[in-house]
């Protein structure tokens, strides 16, 4: 049994994998991006403004940011996606109403269990850059 | 019709997105042996190769290669795969393992110091010049046996990191605190990794350029050994600090080197590492896409 436990491990470990892939499909249901994430936008954060509000070479770096970032889950658009696995538009209403400072909280510490990762490891520059470029795109139709 | 997962155009199709996918890219901090909190976004695999390359005093020169498979299970959860092995001069190249490790974000937010754990699985021999992390007192007399000597022992170890990770301004600060138990009823080990870096520059640029600054990183790593727990501390121990750098090519791979000095007696004069890393993304989506496919033929 003792030289079987290595095998047996890996083998688990790499079947767990494709499951771990399949279950967030399950979740494809878009009534998940019910933005309850707004509720814990501190007040300090919610106030804040862009450094780049109106700055139309920010959206334009921004534009590049989201398309090699952003754009393979929320699509080259921003309009989401409804398939499985569902994935939130960024032309929202939600996110129309949203402030800056709302939008970059969730950019900072992302929705990890709803399936947004936090992008804290992109620059606060470029995650404003992003901002303003959503900020150019009109509404969903 | 049968579901046959791995059919000729599924194959090529899977082929294609490997060897032309246009957006091949990866996000790395240009760290080596410290772990940032950052992990893998959900459904992207990242492929890299991890080589280091050294002269010990004393012992033939030697290369290490490390093939890492990295997924994104969740925006919480990051598994790894590893699988190395080694050359070295005047004597042989061997395997000498894999590890398999695991990498959990407890908590739904950023903090000062956002915490992420790390256990993982190694069934390695002492064969293994790596150098992926040092514990114990992990030293150069271990890269001196014959490989047809060390690679006889094999040795299955569990290990576990307490990651810390901190972005201000640009900058990234990462520390790592290093358990690991051989469960041949060896004393538990210890070790550490710190590591800061920044992007030359942190705003985007308003064109695709390959060469700009923010498509480079710098910063500095030091990483070492503490003893075990019937001897902690720093006696006899190796430690490495150096400068790095990576630069990431824009819908390409992220290159990183760096050179990295011993500072104790019982560590290697100059280890030189290197590693390429592509990301592949949203590979779940196309699994997906073939089981969903696979169904409606049913």
């Amino acid at each position: 049994m003792k030289n079987h436990l290595p095998i047996l491990l890996l083998m688990s470990g790499l079947a767990v994998l494709p499951l771990a892939g399949y279950a967030q499909t399950g979740n494809s249901d878009s009534s998940k991006f019910d933005g309850k994430w707004l509720r814990r936008v501190p007040d300090e954060d919610h106030a804040r403004h862009s450094p780049f509000a109106g700055q139309p070479a920010a959206a334009a770096a921004g534009k590049l940011i989201f398309a090699e970032n952003c754009a393979k889950c929320h699509g080259a658009e921003a309009n989401g996606r409804t398939t499985p696995p569902a994935r939130p538009s960024l032309r929202s209403e939600r996110i129309r109403h949203a402030t800056d400072g709302d939008i970059s909280w969730l950019l900072r510490n992302g929705n990890p269990y709803k399936g947004m990762p936090p992008w804290s490891s992109l620059p606060e520059q470029q995650r404003w850059q992003v901002i303003a470029f959503l900020r150019t795109l009109p509404p969903a139709k | 019709m049968p579901f046959s997962f791995f059919s000729l155009p599924k194959f090529l199709t899977l082929a294609a997105i490997f060897i032309l996918a246009p957006l091949l890219h990866a996000q790395e901090k240009p760290y080596f042996v410290t772990y940032s909190t950052d992990l893998e976004e959900p459904g992207n695999l990242e492929i890299a190769f991890n080589g280091i390359a050294a002269a010990p005093k004393g012992a033939n020169t030697f290369s290490s290669h490390t093939l890492e498979l990295e997924y994104g299970a969740t925006a919480w959860w990051t598994a790894e795969l590893y699988a190395q092995a080694q050359s070295t001069a005047n004597d042989s190249t061997v395997s000498t393992g894999f590890r398999f490790e695991n990498r959990f974000k407890p908590l739904p937010r950023e903090y000062w110091f956002t915490p992420a754990l790390y256990i993982e699985y190694e069934q390695v021999s002492d064969a293994d010049k790596s150098l992926l992390e040092i514990t114990g007192n992990d030293g150069i007399d271990k890269l001196r046996a014959a490989n047809a000597e060390s690679r006889k022992t094999i040795a299955h170890t569990m290990e576990g990191k307490l990651l810390l990770s901190s972005n201000m301004r640009g900058w990234n600060l990462s520390e790592n605190f290093i358990a690991e138990k051989n469960m041949n009823n060896d004393p538990w080990e210890f070790g550490y990794a710190v590591a800061a870096s920044r992007p030359l520059a942190l705003a985007g640029g308003v064109s695709r350029c390959t060469l700009c600054r923010q498509n480079f990183a710098v910063g500095a790593e030091i990483y070492g050994g503490l003893g075990t727990r019937h001897a902690f501390g720093f006696h006899d121990t190796s430690h490495y600090l150096g400068p790095t750098v990576n630069f990431r090519i824009p819908n390409g791979p992220t290159v990183s080197f760096s050179p990295q000095f011993g500072l104790s007696d019982n560590s290697v004069g100059t280890l030189w590492r290197f590693k390429v890393a592509y990301e592949v993304q949203q590979i779940r989506d196309l699994l997906n896409a073939n089981l969903t496919h696979a169904k409606e033929v049913r």
